[in-house]
């Protein structure tokens, strides 16, 4: 019976803060299906990793996982990040354990249950929680590092459905549209600090979040890849994949007398 | 090249999107596309999922990788497949000791993508690269080093079994051997895998260095397997149409990593995608063979010696995603036998001429020896002798033709390959695998493929007695 002989050892080495030329990188819902593709990539290249998540088991799988294709660190903190109370204390812990922070990855969210949404207002409220409170709180503890800094990438996941409210996610879509918009004024004030604030947006991606969906989705790693490339090139802006920028370019455009008789 | 060890998927590789299937269309299909069955799929993204994702359901599981079996071993009509792809993570690697422990829906080309760069490659591999860590366990895949390392099950040291009911094994040879000797070949019928070990093997550049000779005829395949049986990668592509002088004229083909240390990179993306399904009658007689005679010609002279890329040596297929479209709508059968070398040279005469006779066409025809280091698993299908594989269109006579194959292949002691099958009798599977009643005591009550139903039905093993 048994165990797990293969499990990693909890006690994991201190980042090595001479190692310079290594990314150092916070992730946070670092369990996400892309964030942790996008981790992946990172972990190839060599790069110092702090994650945080929920569910430890699923933490410590993909810790193990990061750690054996060759990060330099891998540092973890089991945490609720809808606990808003407690983001300043997680932050500052992260940090110093990474010994600083070229990178923060903003991958935590939820998709909620839109019919429920539209008839239960805790239900809607939590959705706005996760996906809009909930980050603006984080994002101000690590804008404010960053400025302090003049340096620093904030990469945050918001979404295509953010673009423009549609009957079918319209409370995802509204609270992503806060996050983005929060994302573009948050820009224009650190942008001339030294501070890159990336808004990636992406279509449908094949990951467990949107796993009952039944429509085209992009490949989850080939996305992360994207996601790579923006960051590196300190891009404002991602739609990936990126056919969804002209998509998005015309949904957006669609007359309301059209587009509240259309179904999407 | 070698073709027919490829094992099958009817998605795409996973790194790729699966497009979906059109409405009303079965979602999980295997690689011979034959038979499609409706069943509900459940992806297993983390360890703990399974037995979970089972709670409150009273239908039968299997757990599937990415469906590249060719027939109804990775299937389970109106039943629940759990999609194990999405749990690929690395758990640990050794480098001193090659042993790569890793969750079981990681694929062979993610494990490759990891090893290469850092100079390790697969102890075993088959002709494709898109098969997952439990699916080559579950199905004790063997590759062109048979003879050499044995099958893949030889090279996983130890595994964790997780039952329906929750409990949870370590298995390894001296833990749990009985578990572990009836989970290696169990089609994935004992419980599900979690993760493994591999013992993965060094090497120092991508190159493999090749060899290509012509034979005409069985005895002087034997001859050049008696010749070069210390050579580790060693195949046969065979001419299954002609007749008369070409009868049975085949490439033997030879391959060793080179010691040349070159460089370790990953390999690029496959880009191309067979695009659509060919018409029923692309392949016919004539069109194979003509192939048969452009193929066996293509390397000018008889005997030619060539520096290698392990991809095209390994994986020419793989190249091509999706290449069973090419066999159009109705899909296709595999054909695999191992007979023992008792009756191997008669059997694999009188079975080839057989086919020929039948003018059911088909290139991928592959002839191998399987040699002489047992198998681990309980119902691991190499055996000591000659291993042929071959792949058929679906057509009416199709089916006739594979129950007299099967039948010659029990006459000569031979047994039939599990996940290439999609017609084996209930009474040839049981003459086949003598131990099947031991290994079905093994097997989780709510686990079953649609494979296992069918070979295990009494009232079909009836009718054909």
């Amino acid at each position: 019976m048994s165990t797990l002989a293969t499990q990693p050892s909890p006690a994991v080495p201190v980042a090595d803060p001479t190692a310079k030329i290594s990314k150092k990188i916070l992730v946070l819902g670092a369990t996400s299906g892309i964030a942790e593709a996008t981790c992946r990539i990172w972990a190839a290249q060599g790069a110092q990793l702090f994650l945080i998540a929920r569910n430890p088991e699923k933490l410590a799988a993909v810790a193990a996982d990061l750690k054996t294709r060759g990060a330099a660190y891998v540092g973890t903190a089991v945490a609720d990040l809808d606990d808003t109370d407690k983001h300043a204390e997680l932050l500052a812990n992260a940090v110093n354990s990474l010994t600083g922070m070229d990178i923060a990855y903003l991958a935590y969210g939820v998709l909620g249950d839109q019919a429920q949404a539209e008839q239960d207002f805790e239900q809607a409220a939590q959705i706005l929680h996760s996906n809009f409170v909930a980050p603006v709180s984080l994002l101000t503890w690590l804008a404010n590092f960053c400025v302090q800094r003049h340096a620093g990438v904030l990469a945050v996941i918001s979404s295509v459905a953010g673009e423009r409210g549609r009957k079918s996610n319209y409370l995802y879509g509204s609270s992503k549209a806060g996050l983005t918009a929060f994302l573009a004024g948050l820009r224009n004030r650190v942008d001339r600090e030294g501070v890159t604030v990336l808004t990636i947006k992406p279509g449908p991606v094949a990951t467990a979040m949107t796993a009952h969906m039944n429509i085209k989705k992009a490949d989850v790693n080939k996305v992360a890849a994207t996601i790579v490339k923006a960051i590196d090139a300190k891009q404002d802006n991602l739609y990936v994949p990126a056919i969804f920028q002209p998509i998005m370019f015309i949904i957006r455009n669609i007359p309301d007398r059209i587009f509240k008789k259309l179904n999407l | 090249m070698p073709l027919t060890t490829a094992e099958p998927d009817a998605l795409v590789p996973a790194t790729q999107a699966a497009p979906d299937p059109p409405a009303g269309q079965p979602q999980f299909q295997s690689w011979g596309r034959y038979p499609r069955y409706n069943a509900k799929v459940i992806p297993l993204n983390w360890q703990g999922d399974f037995p979970a994702a089972l709670a409150g359901s009273h239908d039968s599981a299997l757990p599937v990788g990415l469906g590249r079996s060719y027939g109804d071993v990775c299937l389970l009509k109106d039943g629940t497949l759990l999609q194990t792809t999405g749990m690929n993570r690395l758990i640990d690697f050794d480098p001193a000791t090659g042993i790569l422990t890793a969750e079981s829906g990681i694929s062979l080309a993610q494990i490759l993508d990891f090893a290469v760069p850092r100079g390790f490659f697969l102890p075993v591999t088959p002709g494709t690269k898109y098969v997952t860590l439990g699916g080559a366990i579950a199905n004790d895949i063997h590759g062109k080093n048979h003879e050499v390392a044995g099958s893949f099950g030889n090279h996983v040291p130890c595994f964790e079994l997780v039952r329906s009911d929750g409990s949870r094994r370590l298995c390894s040879r001296t833990e749990n051997p009985d578990w572990y000797a009836a989970t290696i070949g169990g089609m994935g019928l004992t419980g599900l895998i979690p993760w493994a070990q591999l013992r993965l093997k060094p090497i120092v550049s991508r190159s493999i260095d090749y060899e290509g000779i012509q034979f005409h005829g069985i005895d002087e395949f034997l001859e050049l397997k008696q010749k070069y049986h210390d050579v580790e990668y060693t195949v046969s592509w065979l001419d299954c149409v002609s007749t008369g002088k070409n009868f049975a004229r085949g490439i033997f083909m030879l391959g060793e990593h080179s010691k040349i240390p070159g460089e370790l990179k990953p390999s690029p993306e496959p880009k191309l995608v067979f695009p659509f399904e060919a018409p029923g009658f692309a392949l016919n007689r004539v069109s194979v063979s003509m192939f048969n005679t452009v193929f066996f010609h293509k390397q000018g002279k008889a005997h030619v010696k060539a520096v290698h890329d392990y991809e095209p040596f390994f994986y020419p297929l793989d190249k091509v995603l999706r290449w069973n479209r090419m066999y159009g709508k109705n899909g296709l059968v595999q054909f695999q036998y191992a007979i023992p070398w008792e009756h191997a040279k008669e059997g694999t005469i009188a079975i080839l001429r057989e086919i020929a006779k039948s003018g059911l066409a088909s290139f991928l025809a592959v002839l191998k020896a399987f040699g002489d280091i047992p198998s681990l698993g309980l119902m691991s299908f190499p055996t000591p002798g000659i291993m042929f594989a071959l792949d058929f269109p679906i057509k009416p006579i199709t089916f006739p033709l594979l129950q007299r194959l099967g039948d010659m292949t029990m006459e000569y002691g031979g047994r039939l390959y599990p996940a290439k099958d999609a017609a084996m009798t209930p009474l040839q599977f049981q003459t086949f695998y003598p131990e099947w009643q031991r290994f079905a005591r093994f097997r989780d009550p709510m686990l079953t493929s649609s494979f296992w139903e069918r070979v295990t039905d009494t009232a079909g093993a009836n009718r054909s007695l």
